[in-house]
């Protein structure tokens, strides 16, 4: 496989930026755990106070509001876990969580993992992947609920919520907001701070390096923390402190903000070629985000009648494109979509293509997968009739 | 020939995908999760299909370099085999699932899907051995030479089109020491897995347990030939035709001697039970033939009841036609013949037929 291959599954994690990788280095040449009292220690200290200041600036927060983690799925462990657990330690009659329907398993797996002290209460959404009002109302309503999570963008369909209005109901019930933001990170407007009180990103999606992550965190919001130890991080989140990837992120996130606004549209662009001629190639494909549903622009969800979901992405893959089904089960296995489930999309004897772009995308890629896309479909669609 | 090689996690399978990679074909490996239940990972040599034998397969892929890919077959499988198992059982017969798996999944629905997406051929680790002895050439199936392992007896089900489109490199391998070996020496990290046994989808070997779970308890008798009562049981399908162990009989036989159970009967609830002699056929019927040459009325043949048993000298008596049978005559007396389970004909290595055994008139 010499040739280049299209990549479009930057939702699932994208290159690594060269101001990324190189803080990175710079940083490890730095010995010293940041919290040690000597002058190698400080030096550490310095670099990782460095990125703190830079993620604090760009994200209009103060530094204490930052807990570094190891990724997204940590940050949401910790936002809604944590949260939960100290809420009904404070008081026993919050004993419920409620958490968007179309939410990442690492949110709505943390609020069933909490059963049987604590319930976990899904707030369906509507066709169009907004949170029903309504349903929020009713979920709130016996003021059991301590928290409320409902991510800013699906990181399926791309699909963006309004959350000041979510969030305003939440707190008149006395409810923590958390939102799982990670999707969201150059592509869309993050919430002004004191919107939310807690909002978790991840440096793997934005081109920092797998394994560093952030909660931003209202120090006012008591959390229980989730890894307990030496006390780093206000004792919410122990373990050494990870100055270089700190760093990484820190400088990925500078980037990544700084272009948001040019990338957007770039890839705005890109995407709307992508659905063009994806419709010319299949007119029966349905795109799971209509037009004019609020979303980031840079996620192209599809579904394709009676072709089959584990051919589709063979074939594709075949033919060097990059790109994602539903989503894969731990052991790589295509299972149906619980966000198009919650979107009462009935995508049964359909194949689901998810095609996400970034900052390494190019009209090259677009061209890739609408040059293999025919061929794709017909063979797909073969499989699928046999099982039909 | 682009070949889509199944990869279950075990060594077998392994060794199979790396021999087709280095013949020069164009392979793909694919590790089918059949189990709705799966569990993480392997416990000893039972069960199968965990994610860690998802795992397993997926790192010998990447040893050998090809693309690797989990499917979901585990609609198909519970359809067509464990329901298939079940229902079985629950009619009295004795069903053998991995010649069903073969015959419906790893040789059916995975070839179709293969040939839609492109593939000249299925690969698997089986023992035997495909050759060109068939009318005119056309493909043959052989017993490996690794005797002790030879699989062509849950692969004739196939039938001829499946064979012409598979590639089983272990076919001769004579050793699965040897086959081990070369695991080790390819390094695909499986070499030393236990070899799975029993039916991959009961993980804790207990059959019985299983049925009683799925078809529940339907208690009744167990008789003699003649009808007389000799004690009851729980459930028709916790006995097979030929068993002599568990039977929970109150008394022992007037003349000392063991029973076996001649016949289960679900719709009377009954287990009949005998001495051995009455256990004796040399006589067999089977429905459902296929075949892989033109066969004719007095040809002689081996037939194979069993997956570990001996092949027995033979002869066709009566080819199916209309509501008539497969009828096969036997040299020598065999016991246990259960209906549902596999026959299959030989002439001397070459698979003849398979057919399914039918219950005695």
């Amino acid at each position: 496989m010499s040739a280049r291959r299209a990549y479009l599954d930057h939702a699932a994690t994208t290159a690594l930026r060269p101001a990324a990788r190189e803080a990175f280095l710079a940083a490890s040449d730095v010995v010293g755990n940041p919290t040690s009292v000597h002058g190698s220690g400080r030096r550490a200290r310095a670099v990782l106070d460095e990125a703190l200041e830079s993620i604090a600036a760009d994200l209009g927060v103060k530094r204490s509001w930052l807990i570094l983690t190891s990724g997204g799925t940590e940050a949401d462990n910790l936002a809604v876990r944590g949260a939960a657990l100290a809420a009904h330690a404070a008081d026993p009659a919050r004993w419920a969580v409620a958490v968007c329907a179309s939410d990442h398993a690492a949110v709505r797996e943390t609020a069933r993992s909490l059963a049987p002290r604590i319930e976990a209460r899904e707030l369906p959404v509507t066709g169009r992947g907004a949170v029903d009002p309504d349903a929020l109302g009713g979920a709130l309503a016996d003021g059991a609920v301590s928290v409320v999570s409902v991510a800013l963008v699906n990181n399926e369909t791309g699909i963006l919520q309004d959350l000041a209005p979510i969030a305003a109901t939440a707190r008149a019930h006395g409810a923590v907001v958390h939102t799982d933001a990670v999707q969201a990170v150059g592509h869309a407007a993050l919430p002004a701070p004191g919107t939310v009180d807690l909002m978790s990103l991840s440096g793997h999606k934005i081109g920092a390096p797998v394994g560093v992550g952030v909660l931003v965190a209202d120090p006012a919001v008591p959390l229980a923390p989730q890894s307990t130890g030496g006390g780093q991080q206000r004792g919410v989140r122990s373990g050494t402190l990870d100055a270089a990837h700190a760093a990484s992120l820190a400088a990925a996130l500078h980037e990544v903000l700084a272009e948001a606004e040019a990338e957007s549209a770039r890839l705005r662009d890109l995407a709307a070629r992508l659905r063009e001629g994806i419709a010319r190639i299949d007119p029966s494909v349905r795109f799971t985000a209509p037009e004019d549903v609020p979303q980031t622009g840079h996620i192209v969800h599809a579904t394709f009648p009676g072709a089959d979901q584990d051919a589709l992405l063979f074939l594709l893959d075949e033919r060097g494109v990059d790109s994602s089904g539903g989503s894969a089960c731990s052991a790589g296995v295509q299972r149906g979509s619980h966000v198009l489930e919650a979107m009462g999309v009935d995508a049964r004897g359909h194949a689901m293509l998810r095609l996400s772009l970034g900052w390494t995308s190019t009209a090259e890629d677009v061209g890739a997968v609408l040059a293999a896309l025919p061929e794709a479909l017909q063979r797909a669609r073969a499989v699928g009739s046999l099982f039909a | 020939m682009k070949v889509l090689a199944a990869m279950s996690g075990g060594v077998d399978s392994a060794v199979a995908a790396a021999r087709a990679a280095e013949a020069g074909h164009e392979v793909v490996g694919v590790h089918m999760a059949l189990s709705k239940d799966r569990s993480q990972t392997r416990v000893g040599s039972r069960g199968c299909c965990t994610v860690e034998d998802a795992s397993d397969a997926r790192v010998a892929a990447e040893r050998i370099g090809i693309p690797y890919y989990v499917w979901d077959l585990s609609d198909d499988f519970h359809d067509l085999v464990v329901e298939d198992f079940l229902s079985e059982y629950a009619a009295g017969r004795t069903p053998n699932p991995c010649v069903r798996c073969n015959e419906r999944i790893k040789f059916a629905s995975l070839l179709e899907r293969a040939k839609a997406l492109g593939f000249d051929a299925v690969c698997t680790g089986h023992y035997a051995s495909i050759r060109a002895e068939g009318p005119g050439g056309a493909p043959s199936l052989h017993r490996s030479r690794n005797s002790a392992k030879d699989q062509s007896y849950v692969l004739a089900v196939m039938g001829p089109e499946a064979i012409g489109s598979s590639l089983f490199p272990l076919g001769d391998m004579a050793d699965k020491q040897a086959v081990r070996a070369e695991a080790r020496s390819r390094r695909l990290g499986v070499s030393t897995k236990p070899d799975s046994y029993d039916i991959c989808f009961i993980a804790d070997g207990d059959t019985r347990g299983f049925l009683e779970r799925s078809l529940g308890e339907a208690p009744g008798e167990i008789v003699d030939a003649d009808g007389a009562v000799l004690g009851t049981h729980r459930g028709t399908h916790g006995y097979t035709i030929g068993q002599r162990k568990g039977l929970g009989l109150h008394h022992p036989a007037a003349d000392g001697r063991p029973r076996y159970v001649l016949d289960v009967r679900p719709a009377s609830r009954q287990v009949v039970v005998g001495a051995a002699e009455l256990l004796s056929t040399s006589r067999l019927l089977a429905r459902d033939l296929v075949v892989f040459e033109p066969l004719s009325a007095g040809r002689r043949i081996t037939a194979q009841i069993r997956a570990h048993g001996e092949a027995i000298p033979g002869r066709i008596e009566q080819l199916p036609a209309g509501e008539e049978l497969l009828e096969v005559s036997l040299e020598q007396s065999v016991r246990g013949v259960a209906p549902g389970q596999t026959l299959v004909l030989y002439d001397g290595d070459r698979v003849l037929a398979a057919a399914t055994l039918e219950r005695r008139a």
